[in-house]
């Protein structure tokens, strides 16, 4: 990631464009790999849930997090409020940019990483560890039916990043 | 698909809305609205906007950004606006211009910082073709190597803002209430808030500006001029925005935490 900052930053000093073919859009970021993890299911947002039991744990993704670039503050919703699956719960800002963060998961937030207050940073080093977000109690498991694996997701970041 | 049943395949339609003088936290509600409850992309260009207000990122810290003596003393406005990135202060000499769109309205972009950023570059470089030395310098718009507008954008499942303040013309005394960041583009080299940035009206008259970038944005989208007063009330939509106005309460308590948290500090390293 660092080295695609730095070659970032060169081109935009240059004032080339930095598609690695001449038929890609010139805004188009270059092709990542990142990494998803066996045993989560993932949302189309790029958010993934792990599900322990009567605990969900939530955050983003490494193809997220790669993509939003540096992570500098993160917004957290109160522990008690209700999770939607598809609804936004947080926040992540990074570079110049707020993004929401969507939950996969419906329930009763349980638990939130308040070590993401001090250390944002977490989600870019540990996304799938250190770099959780929230815990959820499941109010619906079966909505977990509706999730992809990490196969799946992992295809889908790929033909999502060839379309653009 | 149109009532014939034919693909429709010109370019995506946007709605533009012209400014002129609106209060910057009235424009900012304005776009935190739109961007949240309606489906349509819109660019919108507010001419200048009334008294001197600084503007906060979201997780802007004011002991951090800002001479807060001073903005307290002199009455400065401070808002904290729902975007992300850094601090700048506005008056009637910034021109804004905002656009907020669906996902896929321009094709092949995909909804993250960087892309959209450079993306808004391709609009800007054909507003300043001949006129200046352009570029997208680390998230910045540069002439040269002086920054002359500030970007800061919201991404959502379905939708983002990319909105920029333009530095048409700045008071020398208002960019004292501002301190130097302490996170700072590598270009910058540390340079002062008058040697990095740089007046837009060295370069090119006001109403060109506006009016080559709403050629530009014809470039890539339909332009259906809209007037303010049809989107102001919608009597459906029940929507609460997130950019405020900072009590002076609040900067005042900011100060003295800041300065209870030094005095702590320096006791214990005695």
């Amino acid at each position: 990631m660092a080295l695609r900052l730095w070659a970032s930053s060169a081109a935009n000093a240059l004032r080339v464009s930095t598609a690695a073919t001449a038929s890609r859009p010139a805004f188009s970021l270059l092709r990542s790999f990142s990494t998803a993890v066996e045993g989560l299911k993932y949302a189309t947002s790029h958010e993934w849930v792990k599900h322990e039991g009567s605990v969900a744990t939530v955050g983003i993704t490494d193809h997220a997090q790669d993509h939003l670039g540096e992570v500098v503050y993160v917004e957290l919703p109160d522990v008690g409020k209700t999770a939607t699956q598809g609804t936004g719960f947080g926040s992540v800002e990074s570079v110049k940019a707020t993004s929401d963060v969507n939950s996969p998961i419906s329930g009763e937030i349980i638990e939130i990483n308040s070590k993401l207050t001090e250390n944002p940073g977490l989600i870019n080093s540990g996304p799938y560890e250190d770099g959780w977000m929230i815990k959820v109690k499941p109010s619906n498991p079966s909505e977990l039916g509706s999730l992809m694996d990490a196969k799946q997701y992992t295809k889908f970041c790929e033909e999502e990043d060839a379309s653009h | 698909m149109t009532a014939c049943g034919t693909r429709n395949i010109g370019p995506p339609l946007i709605n533009l809305v012209r400014l002129k003088g609106v209060p910057i936290l009235r424009q900012l509600h304005l776009e935190e609205r739109l961007l949240r409850t309606s489906l349509d992309n819109w660019c919108i260009i507010n001419d200048g906007t009334d008294d001197p207000t600084v503007v906060m990122g979201i997780s802007g810290k004011p002991v951090e950004l800002l001479e807060i003596d001073s903005v307290i003393r002199d009455e400065i406005p401070v808002i904290r606006r729902f975007t992300g990135g850094g601090t700048v202060i506005v008056d009637n000499g910034t021109i804004f211009v905002t656009f907020i769109c669906n996902k896929d309205a321009v094709p092949g972009l995909q909804s993250y910082p960087r892309p959209i950023m450079s993306w808004s570059s391709l609009v800007y470089r054909k507003v300043f073709q001949g006129i200046g030395e352009f570029s997208l310098r680390e998230n910045d718009y540069v002439l040269g190597n002086h920054k002359f507008g500030g970007n800061a954008q919201s991404i959502i499942k379905n939708r983002w803002v990319h909105h920029t303040s333009f530095l048409w013309d700045y008071e020398i005394s208002n960019m004292g209430y501002l301190k130097l960041p302490k996170r700072a583009p590598e270009y910058r080299q540390a340079r002062s808030h008058l040697e990095f940035m740089c007046r837009m009206k060295d370069y090119i008259p006001r109403s060109n500006f506006i009016s080559r970038t709403i050629d530009a944005v014809g470039s890539h989208f339909l332009v259906r001029s809209m007037e303010l007063e049809a989107i102001m009330y919608n009597s459906g939509t029940k929507f609460k925005p997130s950019s405020r106005l900072l009590r002076k309460q609040e900067l005042e308590e900011a100060k003295f935490d800041s300065q209870t948290s030094i005095a702590v500090s320096q006791s214990l390293q005695m």
